[in-house]
């Protein structure tokens, strides 16, 4: 079997009392892209800083390219490329003296250095702004520039933490075919940590799904998401009791009630035909329903399911209309008889019940 | 998932990154700093307009006093102390600062690069720009017609000796940088170049130094330091009487005192670089 790319066997880091990772094991094969999702806080950015020779671990270890992060960081940073979170650059200096200065420091030959600086701007489109002071770049721009910065040794691991936090959807859809076309050109294996449940969907080929420093949920996107069934049915109420509850989990077909605030997510494997019946069951309840949404299971669903909140506060408020679905994201399973790969967002693939 | 047209395929060429070698990181890290230089030159010019200004504020206000109560050429006396004024506390202290805040320093420390180079490149910048700020000082000094006694090399000593002491001096804001990652307290360093350069020889002759201030004046390597430079001038020693055109016991207490004081201001910056870095 050959070696993965990074392994992690409990790696784990203590800020004081706080735990900010808490022993996690990974397995990423060489060529893949992981996807590391998680809210806020939850740990993304510390795992990142240990695998990058930043940090060291408090427990455990962790190796990339085979190699041990904490006793042998040296020739762990010739193997690999980081974009770290709020793309680190140097508002004064331009583009161009910018990756100049990283491929000095890796040691790359002046006639070399020319070559990948041209390379990767080819790659990471940044135009006749590559000449210019960083200081006068846009958000985008300065994303696009770090990780053309990561990639001047062309390394074998590429980390990149949020590398789309923050932009505007069209600046992200740049970021996420240079990052495509990075790993099915180059065979790069990229590691990258995403608050964002459509990043690691569109993407990633593995998502590790971390909540509290504690790796919670793993496998394929399309796995995932069958874990919560093939249909989501939220309900948004007016008030939520005990009662209801009961009543929507005495439906027969219904696999799991998941409620948050004002907010019940009904799992069920077949939608169309529990639709009804939930309906029925709220209002026998005396439940009074602002709106009602069937549609196909997202990455939030499944983060909801293992941690009882929502991924991301803007995430699937109604559950209609979710930033979580990618309208066309390319396999996804809700593709069945009712809904569409966008149902939710799509009007006429779902049936949706207002109040 | 499909390939963009748009990326051609980067494959052409493939790199091995390396250590690039110790001194080659000094020069990248050095390069970058200097050229950031004249790109801000707000933080330059104030460092070249205030000292030339209290230089000939203070000649043209207190000459006469001293030529007539001491006899010597206050111009003389007071050109080391315009040039220390110039070249100490100029650093990229802030700047460093400003990396760590923002993250780049981060993303230099994920490279392969030394970790010393960080530092020590900084400085090789600092070293160039104290130097190139001493320069006009002397040439507004050599203007008002104050005259060396070893002529050129008498100015280069002169420059050299200065900019040494600049760069140490250096250490102090790198360190409060380094440990701290806070603008706030770089700006505070600044404080420190007040006892050092006032509780000295600054304006008057040692002799005339009483009290309490000749005491903290024989503990202050400034006041060698101002004696090593004032060596190197005619009449700038501001005693009357004969002086040797090299003072070898002048200019070595003032090497001596350059070197005490960066074996503490240098070993601070690297401790403070070694916790910087330690990967805690």
């Amino acid at each position: 079997m050959p070696e993965p790319a990074i392994a992690t066997e409990d790696i784990a880091r203590q800020f004081g009392d706080f735990w900010a990772v808490a022993g996690v094991d990974l397995e990423i094969a060489a060529g893949e892209i992981y996807g590391f999702l998680g809210p806020n806080g939850a740990g993304k950015s510390t795992l990142v800083r240990m695998l990058c020779t930043l940090m060291r671990p408090t427990r455990g270890r962790g190796l990339v390219a085979g190699l041990d992060v904490a006793r042998e960081p040296e020739k762990v940073r010739l193997r690999i490329g980081v974009a770290l979170q709020d793309a680190a650059l140097d508002d004064r200096q331009t583009g161009r003296e910018l990756l100049d200065l990283q491929g000095r420091l890796y040691g790359l030959r002046r006639a070399d250095r020319l070559a990948r600086v041209e390379q990767v701007l080819r790659l990471v489109d940044i135009g006749t702004a590559i000449d210019r002071l960083i200081k006068t770049y846009s958000g985008g721009m300065k994303r696009r520039l770090d990780l053309a910065a990561a990639l001047i040794h062309d390394p074998d691991i590429l980390f990149l933490d949020e590398p789309t936090t923050g932009l505007d959807p069209e600046s992200r859809a740049a970021v996420w075919e240079e990052v495509r076309s990075l790993n099915q050109q180059h065979g790069t294996t990229i590691f990258l940590t995403t608050q964002y449940l459509e990043e690691a969907d569109e993407l990633a080929d593995r998502v590790g799904i971390i909540s509290r420093g504690r790796l919670v949920a793993e496998g394929t996107p399309d796995e995932l998401k069958r874990t919560v069934g093939t249909d989501v049915i939220v309900a948004r109420v007016e008030t939520l009791t005990g009662t209801t509850l009961e009543s929507l989990r005495a439906v027969p077909g219904v696999q799991e009630v998941v409620a948050t605030g004002h907010e019940v997510t009904v799992h069920a494997d077949n939608g169309a035909t529990v639709m009804s019946p939930v309906a029925l069951a709220l209002h026998a309840a005396g439940t009074a329903v602002v709106s009602l949404t069937l549609r196909t299971p997202t990455l939030d669903d499944v983060f909801l399911q293992l941690t009882g909140s929502h991924l991301q506060v803007d995430a699937a408020p109604d559950g209609g209309g979710s930033p979580a679905e990618h309208p066309g994201s390319a396999g996804d399973p809700g593709t069945h008889d009712v809904g569409g790969p966008d149902a939710g967002t799509a009007e006429g693939a779902a049936e949706e019940v207002r109040a | 998932m499909t390939v963009s047209a748009g990326h051609a395929p980067t494959t052409a060429l493939r790199v091995q990154a390396r250590p690039a070698g110790f001194f080659v990181d000094v020069a990248s890290v050095a390069r970058r700093a200097i050229r950031q230089i004249p790109r801000e030159p707000e933080a330059v010019i104030p460092a070249l307009i205030v000292p030339i200004f209290f230089y000939v504020l203070n000649i043209g206000a207190l000459s006469k006093i001293a030529h007539q109560a001491a006899g010597f050429s206050f111009k003389s006396f007071e050109l080391p102390v315009a040039v220390v004024f110039a070249v100490t506390g100029v650093s990229r202290a802030s700047a460093l600062v400003t990396d760590i805040q923002n993250g780049y320093f981060d993303r230099l420390v994920i490279t392969p690069v030394r970790r010393l180079p960080l530092l020590l490149g900084l400085m090789t910048a600092d070293l160039t720009l104290v130097m190139a700020l001493a320069v006009p000082v002397v040439i507004v000094g050599l203007a008002l017609g104050v005259r060396f006694h070893a002529g050129v090399l008498g100015i280069v000593v002169f420059v050299v000796l200065s900019g040494i002491w600049g760069l140490v001096f250096t250490g102090l804001p790198y360190a409060i940088a380094l440990k701290t990652g806070n603008p706030g307290a770089v700006n505070a360093s600044f404080i420190l170049f007040f006892p050092i350069t006032f509780l000295s020889t600054t304006f008057v002759p040692k002799p005339y130094l009483e009290g309490w201030l000749g005491t903290v004046a024989n503990y202050n390597p400034m006041t060698y330091i101002l004696q090593g430079l004032r060596s190197l001038i005619v009449g700038g020693s501001g005693i009357p009487g004969p002086q040797q055109s090299w003072n070898a016991a002048f200019l070595g207490q003032a090497v001596l005192a350059i070197a005490a004081f960066g074996a503490i201001s240098l070993s601070l910056a690297l401790l403070a670089l070694r916790g910087r870095v330690r990967r805690s």
